[in-house]
């Protein structure tokens, strides 16, 4: 794929240009917050897409994945006094493996039954969270401690920055391999995929691990970050918030997740000034971008510009 | 233990009654276009506390209820025209989203038109508990499940004997056949969002009496509405109805007899049951893919 | 030498018998048609000798392995593969990519060294690009390997996937109606196609309708009607046979 390289690397390379300039523009703690939110956003994102954007699928209960890893590092870290990244470690391994057991038989489900399934998933774990409270803190949540070697802001900021990178950079890597040619096969017809020898139940369970995989290392180092958990990370809102920063951002689109995830994640800021108002614009503004631009931003977008191209 | 029994059945049926009235909103909406209609639960809120609201105007309770019903209506009809149907062809999960905008907007407007309050509305007849057999039943919940039957039997009346009825169904088997056959299938869509939201509006009204009523009131029951309809078999509206109703026991012997903190978490357990041994629902039929 | 053979093969649909006690045996090397009026249950053969169904009863034996109930992946990994009636192309990609697909079992699949992105898939891949050039080449599509599918014409979808099926590197290829919807200089072009695969030592199986494709390229022809096999033989013993001649004219 010699001329899909340019756009690849080109966009790799912006997105570490944005990372290594913005901390011109951002003034304070609080706007760093921000750029560390939308970063945390935008991997879970990136993973997410994988699933939902190439794979085809959807997911949505994959707050619940992110929780279980804020969750693991919390309470191995906290409850356990285990060491912070052999906490992350096993919650990654945890996440994985529950996601393992849990995709055979949702995945074999499709369309919307797919999407009842996992949001039931969601919901299960999001209420487990919230009840065993003797472990978790319940719905106020726990403390947590931070990293000892992150001794400021900054430090996570390009932690975060560079993984952010990393994780884009690898499902590039992915999409342009034959996996993640097998994985477009299986979205584009699973029968077809399974005739020229792709094992679509055992692609499906792969990118869902990955992606579940993804979100829990981010609860992890979220949790590091902040300080602090609480169940509504697992939540239904949270699973939704997720699905929509990819869609909007545009599907099949590693890049069109991370618009996806920095859009929304600062939409909700900039809509505060509006106070009670900020629900019903929020949702407007959703509505009416999903009518006018199915295929989400980057595509549509980018498709804008391929039809000046065609002669 | 029989006193405690009936209790808990009082309560899982009464709950079941009114999961079974979102459930059947919700089969209409899919039957008619395919689309989840994750604001169905706004629906049921908004019945509440539109009755909550016109009643503050000063309206007597059946006008008030009349009213609320119609607004929700209302916008049962604006989310088809002027969501639904321009997005027609998106995929499932840009139509999920758009749905879920919807429920935001409304959630929104009542934050922002009425109040974030709790409300709650009088009892239809009163709140003297009735005892049958040891248990204590509230005459609301007669209400509800009375008013409950009366309506999923002019539904069955309704879509078995009328012409509007026998269209929803016919466009929901086979559009492109029902279009051919003269059968306005935009207006189909239209009557059925509007049907639904009306159906929603009227469990919401129902069961505020007996639970506290405010803007995010319809999360939860929509999301187990929800899981009713998917238990009974997604766009089979007797089986919502059943599944509702399997819902609101289990969750009621589930709280009563083994922990009351997992009660919400029963919905979804079933949910998952079903998906994973019958997708098709407990009412279901069964499916090949053609080749 | 026997390439594939089903034997008593019977598939039920609810009580429809969509194939009923069907045995018959394919040769390597061979082009062998499969005809039949429609609803003979011709796709469902397809489907059952492909792993997309599984029979009721009956067996099917693939390159002296049962290979009954094996799923479609498992038997494109013993080459086995196959075109379809409705085109199921992969619409989210060009068309030089659905052949890329077609190769999958011939490339690197590891996931680390696809994650990490190392140079053992992009030799892989670039390698496999010039393959599959070769193979659009051989069906006429070369100028549109970058093109998107959904936008290339139907006749081109429907040679796009004997190309895919092609990048399997299969020993036997079934192709299900390859001339269905086609004018007759496509189906010549079709033709065309088929004959050079044979040539290549690919067993071809043919579902067709098109009786002057059937004639005159099959080495063997099996007859279906009701999921029955009505007779089997060449083309000429076909074409006389006076049940054939029935059941297409309606007896």
């Amino acid at each position: 794929m010699m001329n899909l390289k340019s756009p690849r690397t080109g966009g790799l390379l912006a997105l570490i240009v944005v990372i290594c300039l913005l901390p011109l523009f951002l003034d304070n703690a609080f706007h760093y917050e921000i750029a560390i939110l939308i970063a945390f956003n935008a991997i879970v994102c990136v993973g997410l897409n994988l699933l939902i954007g190439y794979g085809g699928q959807i997911s949505l209960g994959h707050g619940a994945f992110v929780g279980l890893g804020a969750y693991a590092s919390a309470i191995l870290t906290m409850n356990q006094g285990w060491n912070p990244l052999l906490s992350l470690l096993a919650g990654a391994i945890f996440t994985g493996f529950l996601a393992f057991i849990i995709a055979r038989p949702i995945l074999k489900l499709k369309g919307h039954y797919l999407a009842m399934a996992t949001l039931g998933m969601g919901i299960i774990i999001s209420i487990v969270l919230n009840t065993e409270d003797q472990h978790t803190g319940g719905p106020d949540g726990m403390y947590v401690d931070g990293l000892a070697f992150m001794e400021t802001q900054m430090y996570w900021y390009w932690f975060v920055g560079a993984l952010l990178t990393f994780s884009v950079w690898a499902s590039l890597n992915l999409i342009h391999s034959p996996i993640g040619r097998a994985l477009r096969a299986v979205h584009g017809s699973e029968v077809a995929a399974e005739v020229v020898g792709v094992d679509t139940t055992r692609f499906k369970v792969m990118i869902f691990v990955v992606s579940a995989v993804f979100a829990s290392v981010v609860g992890s180092f979220g949790a590091y970050y902040s300080n602090f958990v609480t169940p509504d990370i697992a939540g239904f809102f949270h699973s939704i918030e997720l699905v929509v920063m990819v869609v909007f951002g545009g599907m099949a689109s590693t890049f069109g997740a991370v618009v996806g995830a920095a859009i929304l994640t600062i939409l909700p800021q900039v809509l505060t000034f509006l106070h009670d108002y900020e629900h019903l614009v929020f949702g407007l503004i959703l509505m009416l971008t999903m009518i006018f631009l199915p295929k989400g931003l980057v595509p549509s977008i980018a498709g804008l510009f391929k039809r000046g191209d065609k002669k | 233990m029989g006193a405690e029994f009936l209790q808990f059945l009082f309560s899982g049926v009464t709950l079941g009654a009114t999961y079974a009235l979102v459930g059947l909103g919700f089969s209409i909406i899919y039957n008619a276009s395919h689309v989840i209609n994750f604001a169905q639960g706004e629906f049921v809120m908004m019945g509440g506390m539109g009755t909550v609201f016109f009643l503050g105007l000063g309206l007597p309770l059946p006008l008030a209820i009349l009213a609320a019903i119609m607004l929700t209506t209302m916008f049962g009809f604006a989310l088809e025209r002027f969501a639904i149907a321009p997005a027609r062809g998106a995929s499932v999960v840009t139509l999920i989203i758009i749905t879920i905008g919807a429920s935001i907007v409304m959630r929104g407007l009542v934050q922002v038109v009425w109040d974030k309050e709790f409300h709650s509305l009088p009892a239809f007849s009163g709140d003297d508990p009735i005892h049958i057999g040891g248990a204590t039943i509230l005459p609301q919940s007669l209400w509800v499940l009375g008013i409950t039957v009366i309506l999923v039997i002019a539904l069955r009346y309704f879509f078995e004997k009328t012409m509007m009825g026998k269209a929803i169904i016919a466009t929901s088997l086979n559009r492109d056949a029902a279009m051919l056959m003269g059968i306005n299938v935009r207006f189909v869509l239209f009557i059925s969002f509007g049907l639904s939201a009306a159906l929603g509006a009227a469990a919401g009204i129902l069961v505020a009496p007996i639970t506290l009523t405010n803007f995010e009131a319809g999360i939860m029951l929509g999301l187990k509405g929800f899981c009713a309809a998917i238990l009974g078999g997604l766009g089979n509206g007797m089986g919502a109805v059943a599944g509702g109703l399997i819902v609101g026991i289990a969750e009621a012997m589930g709280a009563g007899y083994w922990m009351s903190e997992y009660k919400d978490a029963v919905a979804f357990v079933l949910i998952l049951l079903v998906l994973f041994f019958k997708p098709s629902g407990l009412f279901g039929g069964r499916g090949t893919e053609r080749v | 030498m026997t390439l594939l053979k089903v034997n008593n093969l019977s598939k039920e649909f609810g009580g429809v018998r969509a194939i009923d006690d069907l045995s018959f045996t394919i040769n390597p090397g061979t082009i062998h048609s499969i005809i039949g009026p429609n609803g003979a249950g011709k796709t469902t053969l397809f489907n059952l000798i492909t792993g997309v169904y599984t029979p009721t009863t009956g067996s099917v034996i693939y390159d002296d392995e049962g290979v009954t109930g094996f799923k479609p992946y498992e038997l494109a990994s013993r080459g086995m593969s196959r075109t379809f009636q409705n085109l199921q192309i992969f619409f989210n990609m060009t068309a030089i990519e659905n052949v890329m697909v077609g190769a999958h079992l011939h490339l690197n699949r590891s996931f680390i060294s696809s994650f990490f992105g190392l140079p053992s898939i992009k030799a892989g891949d670039a390698n496999c690009r010039e393959t599959c050039l070769e193979l659009l080449d051989f069906v006429g599509l070369l100028e549109y390997a970058d093109t998107d599918t959904d936008s290339m014409p139907y006749g081109a979808l429907k040679r796009l996937e004997i190309a895919r099926a092609l990048a399997t590197k299969p020993k036997i290829l079934l192709l299900d109606e390859p001339a269905a919807g086609l004018n007759p200089a496509e189906s010549r072009d079709i033709d065309e196609v088929i004959k050079k695969v044979a040539s290549r030592g690919i067993t071809v199986v043919l579902v067709e309708h098109d009786m002057k494709m059937v004639m005159e390229i099959s080495d063997h022809i099996l007859v279906l009607d009701y999921g029955r096999k009505l007779t089997e033989g060449t083309a000429q013993e076909v074409r006389n046979n006076p049940d054939v001649i029935a059941a297409y004219l309606g007896g």
